[in-house]
């Protein structure tokens, strides 16, 4: 079963509807016990960096989230819960994440050869030579979906895909069994449903 | 590189999706959820849905729509009509919508645009603005583009990013429904002013004119359009192949024909 971390975060409709589409079984999940019992682990959010790490914090959720990493069973963060994934986060001041990947979440830079903040829109995965299971039905240079005003800075071996947007953005991320996606796969069409269906076979 | 974005756009009432000129004579044209998915089938890369009904009975009706098409069309679903509180924010949101569009809503109560961002980030905030031309200057349109409301258009729109929209919707009165092309003029005015995405909307009526908007303005983030994808004029498919043929960075799917 894929567990959905709800912290009253953000839309768990389309998330919890992609997963029932591909076959899988998929529950919002919102205590320690239910997520640590998880096949699989998919933490969300939309929002601010700030107020989701205190909602994390607040439910004691962000403890149970990385009792489960300690598993070793898989998590995957999507957009805003790929970036709490990290140790730190840098939107309306410095804020704690979870600490799960090394790095810090840092603001796109405005303007870069005539960019706009936020990224908005269907950009290509650049696959980087850090392996990830999800890709394995995903040729390089699939589009996918971004939302996002701040993105990952990390050492690359953790990146798995980047996306050229003024410049090179981290499109996903890996460390072991905890996974990231500054996209939304669940917002990706066919594209994204097959990196779910891939999350969901590792 | 990011992609220009195509949108069709569904007008929903009485669960029917429908498509008036110049926003009267509304015509009756199939099921809206068919036809969402019918369009990410074949490559348009979001939708847009609006909610032109007024009755309580038929917004219930609109949800249900709503939760329908995001069981199975895994794509950004804007929506938008009758957008008038926060609450109206969470309504939508909770039927499976991602982004909310506000327009005459927000023009009674400007601060709906900063709630809507504060409690859901600017990433879930479109402003939509219907534009005419006034006296040589562009004025802002509420009821669905019958009501002059005397708001001069560009400082709206500056306004309303200022206060926390995230992507504008700029939507010619002038060339809606005439199908001789999109409001150049206009947009790249917007565009000039606004450094968020911006939606181009009102004019479509041939591939040609999704080129002439995409060359002429490079800073237009999307097209959108409704009848011309309705009626078959145009198929998003064959649109985006000759966008690409063009020069103009779309996404091209596997199989999206």
């Amino acid at each position: 079963m894929v567990g959905i971390v709800d912290y009253g975060v953000g839309n768990l409709f389309s998330l919890k509807s992609s997963f029932k589409y591909i076959g899988e079984s998929a529950e919002l999940v919102s205590d320690e016990k239910s997520i640590i019992a998880c096949d699989r682990l998919i933490l969300p959010g939309v929002g601010a960096f700030g107020d989701a790490a205190v909602a994390l914090k607040e439910t004691g959720l962000g403890e149970a989230v990385k009792k489960y990493a300690a598993t070793g069973k898989p998590l995957m963060g999507i957009c805003l819960g790929m970036q709490l994934l990290f140790e730190k986060g840098l939107e309306f001041g410095e804020h704690d994440g979870l600490g799960l990947i090394p790095g810090k979440v840092v603001a796109i830079s405005p303007l870069v050869n005539g960019n706009k903040v936020p990224q908005i829109g269907w950009n290509s995965l650049i696959f980087t030579d850090s392996k990830t299971d999800i890709y394995k039905n995903t040729p390089n240079g699939e589009f996918v979906y971004f939302v996002h005003s701040y993105h990952a800075e990390c050492p690359i071996e953790y990146i798995t895909a980047q996306t050229e947007y003024g410049a090179l953005l981290t499109a996903s991320v890996q460390n072991k069994n905890v996974i990231g996606t500054q996209y939304h796969p669940e917002k990706s069409g066919e594209a994204g449903l097959a990196i779910l269906k891939s999350f969901c076979e590792i | 590189m990011i992609t220009k974005r195509i949108i069709p756009c569904l007008d929903v009432r009485d669960g029917r999706v429908v498509k008036g000129k110049n926003f009267l004579g509304l015509n009756d044209v199939d099921s809206p959820i068919k036809l969402a998915a019918e369009y990410s089938a074949c490559g348009a890369d979001e939708l847009v849905f609006y909610d032109i009904t007024a009755s309580f009975e038929q917004r219930k009706l609109f949800a249900e729509i709503l939760r329908e098409t995001a069981s199975n069309v895994f794509i950004p679903l804007t929506v938008g009509g009758g957008i008038n509180t926060i609450d109206d924010f969470a309504r939508v949101l909770e039927s499976g919508a991602d982004k909310v569009s506000v327009n005459s809503g927000a023009i009674r109560n400007p601060s709906l645009i900063y709630e809507g961002a504060k409690k859901y980030g600017s990433q879930c905030v479109v402003l939509s603005a219907d534009i005419k031309r006034v006296d040589g200057g562009f004025r802002v349109f509420a009821k669905g583009g019958r009501e002059d409301t005397g708001i001069e258009a560009l400082t709206w729109l500056k306004n309303g990013v200022e206060s926390g929209a995230g992507e504008l919707v700029v939507n010619s009165i002038d060339t809606d429904g005439v199908k001789k092309g999109f409001d150049i003029e206009l947009l790249q005015m917007v565009c000039d002013v606004c450094k968020v995405p911006v939606i181009a909307s009102g004019g479509a009526g041939s591939v040609q004119h999704f080129i002439d908007l995409f060359k002429q303005v490079p800073q237009i983030d999307a097209g959108l359009a409704a009848s011309v994808f309705h009626f078959g004029e145009i198929k998003i498919s064959d649109l985006k192949k000759e966008l690409k043929e063009n020069g103009i960075n779309v996404r091209i799917g596997r199989n999206y024909d």
